[in-house]
């Protein structure tokens, strides 16, 4: 347990599987105010390091996401224990007669306070992060104005095709991708549903029949990921893994190369 | 909200009275205006006479609120027992990686049917069967407004529960997820009948679940105490209230997305095949347009329960009455609102993304609002700590918990990680749980000495509370850690070494112990019935009147019934009870043989009429088994059998509409004591008019959701077709056309029908009438010839073919109501004296003249302008 605690929960980027080590030592919450707690919490109960964990991002935007986890995580406990510690102190506090209108006054005291206020402010303050860290995560043009590599991935019970659209290259359960770089992932079913999804790197997109929808991914460093499918899509879903490996930029062109022609 | 500190309640003297009985006549301190009572004893003998239940087999014509609230909650406590061994079944799998007790085909069956029945067999039935057993005796009133539809529902959600579990046992379950997403869940995914029994099965139990929506908001609105004005209603009545329009309104699009996906399988019509025009995307809007009030659904009568318990308790009403009040009935409102945030992941456009995140974070107000009354109330109260307060501390921490997690989700970029994994199933499981569960056991120990009579064992029950929750919160606490260490959802079992072993062993363990604790809050509830000591009158003090009946309660509820001056008849008048049981209240008379209850005016709460109720039938029990011989012959494709069990259900229930109003079964004798108001049947203002109104408010919600499909289909869906020729461009528009003028002019004669043209053209007028739906009718069959429709090549031609069936299936039931009405008149049950009906008649009429007109709008109106391709237009 230990030894899977100081594998540490940091946010701060870029660890291949082979170099969790490496995260000792970083701040626990990107976030500023996700502080220690969170993480002293979190590692004590079960570490947060994995293959395919959330909490071990690899890319920008499963960081932003785990930095969202711990700031909310840091807040709601508060929230939680405050309101549990305000049930509780009810509930044995020594019963003041207070007169009609004391009663008055502390109802609209809690009524607002607690019930307008606390939610009203805490989601303001919720989508003032949120919003625009998802925005982040749309696949937007770039700066630059170049495109960015694009890679087309299609669902099916229970396996991926992938798709290499600039050099015809085709691959089954494997992904590969340069590291430090954003690339264009669009994704299709050829079947029932399945949900695209590499937890280390981004968010999950839904493979849906008749559509395709795109997102953004961005590996960090070179190193092997793991992708699943998310959604429940027959018999085999557990087994529908996607091996992902990011490549040095050079060692990618060199890959697409030997294997395009 | 002025008075409130002056309405505290008093303590009581030491009543203690065994339970059972109508009373025992004590002498009693409020004078009443009496002119000498009548003996309690023989008062309760008559009304048992009219009111009692029969036993043995004959026990399936009870439609008494009572027996029937105690069915659905015994029924939903077996159900929750099979749904937590299917829980106990896959954490056992998941406990260890690699685990292959099930094969992935049986787990699939498992979990879907784990979360089905945990929905839709439990909590909800669950949250109705205790209103159903409650609301009365709360509102002081006999019964329910509609006792026969208690009894249907009750049948239907059996019927419908057992075929759909006997499917496990089959080894046919439903096996696509509790949200059946097609196209997995669709013929081609799924060839076998498990999909069937879950679009069957489901629909059928919601039936029970929309007819208990319509009973118990009609029952609410009027069917109270006299002078219980709205202001008045106990907050439990305003929760339900919620809860019955939210079914009303939230169950019909799932029922109609089970219908479609139903014909889609059967009869190959292409609603959600991208290959022919449709969308699947179009079920989970579907899906999630109720299922995102579901939530709620379950949750705010658990709400209602602590918010009925925790001013007991607290020794005080309730802080803030109205904020209460107001802060339900916005949550039922903003949770219509929602349910793309069960969707984010489906590439939704990100505008409506950051919308739908807003609003849903939205409902944390509403929330917040109540769980600060509560803790006011506690704050400025007096509290006493019995069992149910442990239960209801339990829920806080658990349910608040949730609704956090739930505000994490509603974070857009957030729930792209965490969507589908674990995290999600431990968030749903704080809610559900912690939301309907904990204040459900509350609720039980509480009222158990109404079931009962006794009052159960603090001991035992303290046992079963700390394993559940100790247990609970080892299991799925650190679920949400094995989801954000990337756990999908609906796994059969896992790699060594993914970081998930330790959670899910843990996960299991909790699992085990909270099963335990369940078996130890059962016990104590069973030993309670054997051992338990017998329940003083009102034993926790309690402010409602449900607590004035007997305990536990006689069928009639009340020999007489009271009249309410303020929010806590029973802390303002401790001795109510003796002296209802003593027959000094309203309507203590009997020996007319009638089943009678007020009927009140839904804002005031003052008398309008005396509603009177059919007594004990089988038409129910036989209505609701002919349309499980109708599922099963659908599941089975006997199609010709099908249709003959369709006939069977139609014909009793046109029967059980002929023995209504002035049927002598109904009301042998119409005469009312001197100073009482008429019966509702001789009126123009009975509950049937309510009864109707939210009846065709649900119909209309399902005919929205699907105009909703065809609009969506038209304007987002990506593979949408448009055939050339055919369709309702030309011909079959112009008798669509048609058929909405006949109807229009055949309609504004059922409205001077009616207006009291009734009482003077008679049986012809009405035949008539029927004549010009039927004529409409054929029109409407015209137009569907006429538009030669190839349903199974397109969803458009398949959308078509259904909206001109609805109107079809519309105009039928009206035309033949219709003609029920013209053969009343002849028999005199509709007339001068009772010119009730033709009112509840003409909103359908007038309902199935806005169906016409705005079909024909969709259809025939609508393409052209959004620029559909249709060359002759
Ligand atoms: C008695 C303790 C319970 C345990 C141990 C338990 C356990 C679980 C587990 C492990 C899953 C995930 C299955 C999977 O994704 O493979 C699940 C799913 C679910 N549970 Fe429970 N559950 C319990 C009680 C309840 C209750 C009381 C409700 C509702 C009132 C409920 C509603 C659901 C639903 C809706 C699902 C989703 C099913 C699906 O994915 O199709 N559960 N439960
Ligand atoms: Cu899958
Ligand atoms: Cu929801």
């Amino acid at each position: 347990m230990a030894v899977v605690a100081a594998s540490g929960c940091a946010p701060a980027g870029g660890q291949g599987p082979g170099r969790r080590a490496a995260a000792l030592g970083h701040s626990p919450a990107g976030g500023g105010l996700a502080g220690l707690l969170a993480g002293v919490l979190a590692c004590v109960l079960a570490g947060c390091a994995g293959p395919v964990s959330t909490l071990q991002p690899a890319g920008p935007a499963a960081r932003e996401a785990a930095q969202l986890w711990w700031g909310m995580l840091t807040v709601g406990v508060i929230v939680l224990i405050g309101v549990v510690a305000l049930w509780l102190h009810a509930l044995r506090r020594p019963s003041a007669m207070v007169g009609p209108a004391e009663a008055k006054r502390i109802t609209l005291l809690w009524l607002v306070g607690g019930g307008l206020l606390l939610p009203g402010f805490t989601l303001i303050a919720l989508l003032a992060f949120g919003i625009p860290a998802g925005h982040r995560m749309l696949p937007l043009p770039l700066a630059g104005g170049e495109a960015p590599l694009r890679i087309e991935v299609i669902g099916h019970q229970w396996w991926w095709e992938v798709h290499y659209p600039d050099s015809g290259v085709v691959l089954a359960d494997e992904l590969h991708l340069p590291a430090g770089q954003p690339v264009d992932v669009v994704v299709r079913s050829a079947d029932v549903i399945h949900s695209f999804w590499i937890p280390r790197l981004a968010g999950k997109i839904d493979m849906v029949p008749g559509r395709s929808n795109l997102i953004r991914l961005q590996a960090d460093e070179a190193g092997e990921y793991r992708g699943q499918c998310a959604e429940y899509c027959g018999v085999s879903h557990a087994f529908m893994v996607l091996r992902v490996v990011a490549h040095e930029p050079a060692a990618y062109a060199a890959w697409q190369q030997e294997r395009g022609g | 909200m002025s008075g409130e500190a002056s309405d505290w309640p008093r303590p009581r003297g030491g009543g203690k009275g065994e339970g059972g009985g109508a009373g025992t006549g004590a002498a009693d301190k409020v004078p009443q205006s009496s002119d000498g009572d009548p003996d309690p004893a023989r008062l309760h003998e008559d009304f048992n006479a009219v009111w009692g239940n029969p036993r043995g087999w004959r026990s399936v014509t009870i439609v008494n609120h009572t027996a029937i609230g105690l069915r659905f909650m015994l029924t939903g406590l077996g159900f929750f027992l099979f749904g937590g061994l299917l829980a106990m079944l896959i954490r056992t799998q998941l406990a260890l990686p690699g685990h292959t007790i099930m094969t992935p085909e049986v787990y699939a069956q498992v979990f879907t049917m784990h979360g089905t029945v945990m929905m839709f067999l439990f909590a909800v039935p669950m949250m109705e069967g205790l209103a159903v057993y409650l609301l009365p005796k709360m509102l002081g009133a006999r019964d329910l407004v509609f006792p026969r539809l208690s009894a249907l529902g009750y049948w239907c959600y059996l019927f419908g529960g057992l075929i759909l579990c006997a499917s496990l046992f089959l080894g046919i379950a439903p096996d696509a997820g509790w949200f059946m997403y097609t196209p997995l869940a669709s013929a081609t995914y799924t060839p076998g009948p498990n999909s069937d029994f879950w679009l069957i099965g489901i629909t059928f139990v919601e039936i029970s679940a929309v007819s208990a929506g319509v009973e118990l908001a009609v029952s609410i609105l009027r069917a109270r105490a006299p002078g219980m004005s709205l202001d008045k209603m106990p907050l439990y009545a305003w929760y339900i209230l919620t809860m019955a329009m939210m079914i009303i309104i939230g169950f019909p699009p799932l029922i109609l997305g089970s219908i479609l996906l139903e014909l889609e399988r059967a009869a190959g019509m292409p609603f959600f095949d991208p290959t022919r025009g449709g969308d699947p995307i179009l079920w989970q809007h579907l899906f999630w347009l109720f299922g995102h009030p579901e939530v709620y659904i379950i949750f705010l009568p658990a709400a209602g329960i602590v918010s009925t318990l925790l001013p007991v308790f607290a020794r005080r009403p309730i802080v803030g009455y109205a904020w209460v009040v107001v802060a339900v009935l916005t949550t039922g409102f903003i949770s219509f609102g929602l349910w793309v945030h069960h969707m984010f992941t489906v590439g939704i456009p990100m505008l409506a993304q950051a919308f739908f995140s807003a609003a849903s974070m939205l409902v944390a107000i509403p929330t917040a609002i109540q769980v600060f009354s509560w803790i006011a109330t506690l704050w400025l109260g007096r509290p006493v700590f019995h069992l149910p307060m442990l239960w209801l501390t339990g829920f806080l921490v658990i349910f608040v918990a949730g609704g956090l997690t739930g505000v994490m989700l509603a974070l857009v970029p957030f729930d792209w990680q965490v969507h589908d994994t674990h995290f999600v199933v431990a968030h749903m499981h704080y809610v559900l749980v912690g939301g309907m569960f904990f204040p459900l056991i509350a609720g039980l120990y509480y009222w158990l000495p109404h079931f009962s009579g006794r009052m159960a064992s603090p001991a035992l029950g303290r046992w079963g509370f700390w394993l559940v929750f100790g247990g609970f919160n080892l299991n799925f606490l650190v679920m949400h850690w094995t989801g954000l260490l990337g756990m999908p959802r609906r796994v059969n079992t896992y790699e060594a070494g993914l970081g998930w072993d330790l959670p899910n062993l843990v996960s299991s363990i909790g699992g085990f112990i909270m099963a335990a604790g369940v078996v130890t809050v059962l016990a104590d509830i069973l030993l309670h019935f054997r051992f338990g000591r017998p329940a003083p009158d009102n034993p926790w003090q309690a402010d409602t009147l449900e607590w004035a009946t007997a305990l536990p309660p006689s069928p009639y509820n009340f020999i007489s019934l009271p009249r309410v001056e303020g929010r806590h008849p029973l802390w303002d008048q401790p001795g109510i009870g003796r002296e209802l049981a003593a027959g000094r209240g309203g309507l203590a008379v009997i020996d007319h043989g009638r089943r009678e209850t007020w009927g009140t005016d839904p804002a005031s709460g003052e008398v309008r009429e005396i509603i009177h109720l059919p007594g004990n039938t089988a038409l129910p029990f036989l209505a609701a088994l002919s349309l499980a011989a109708l599922c099963i012959a659908l599941l089975a494709k006997a199609y010709g059998v099908a249709l003959a069990a369709a006939v069977v259900v139609a014909g009793l229930l046109l029967r059980w509409s002929w023995e209504n109003g002035a049927h002598p079964a109904a009301a042998p004798d119409a005469r009312t004591a001197p100073g009482d108001p008429p019966l509702h049947s001789r009126t123009a203002d009975g509950p049937g008019l309510w009864g109707m109104a939210l009846t065709l408010l649900a119909d209309g919600a399902l005919y929205l959701a699907l105009l909703f499909g065809w609009f969506y289909l038209w304007t987002v869906g990506p593979t949408w077709q448009v055939p050339e020729g055919g369709g309702m461009a030309g011909s079959a528009g112009r008798l669509l056309l048609a058929a909405a003028v006949v109807h229009t002019l055949a309609q504004f004669g059922m409205r001077r029908m009616a207006r009291g043209g009734a009482l003077r053209h008679g049986a012809a007028a009405f035949a008539a009438v029927a004549a010009g739906g039927a004529l409409a009718l054929g029109l409407v069959y015209a137009a569907l010839q006429a538009a030669a429709l190839v349903v199974t090549a397109t969803a458009h031609d398949a959308v078509i073919a259904v909206v001109l069936g609805y109107s079809l299936a519309h105009l039928g039931m009206a035309t033949a109501v219709t003609l029920l009405q013209a053969l009343r008149v002849r028999r005199g049950y509709v007339g001068l004296e009772a010119p009730y009906e033709p009112l509840v008649v003409a909103r359908l009429w007038h309902y199935n003249g806005g169906v016409l007109w705005s079909s024909y709008a969709a259809l025939v109106l609508f393409p052209p302008a959004w620029g559909g391709a249709w060359g002759g237009v």
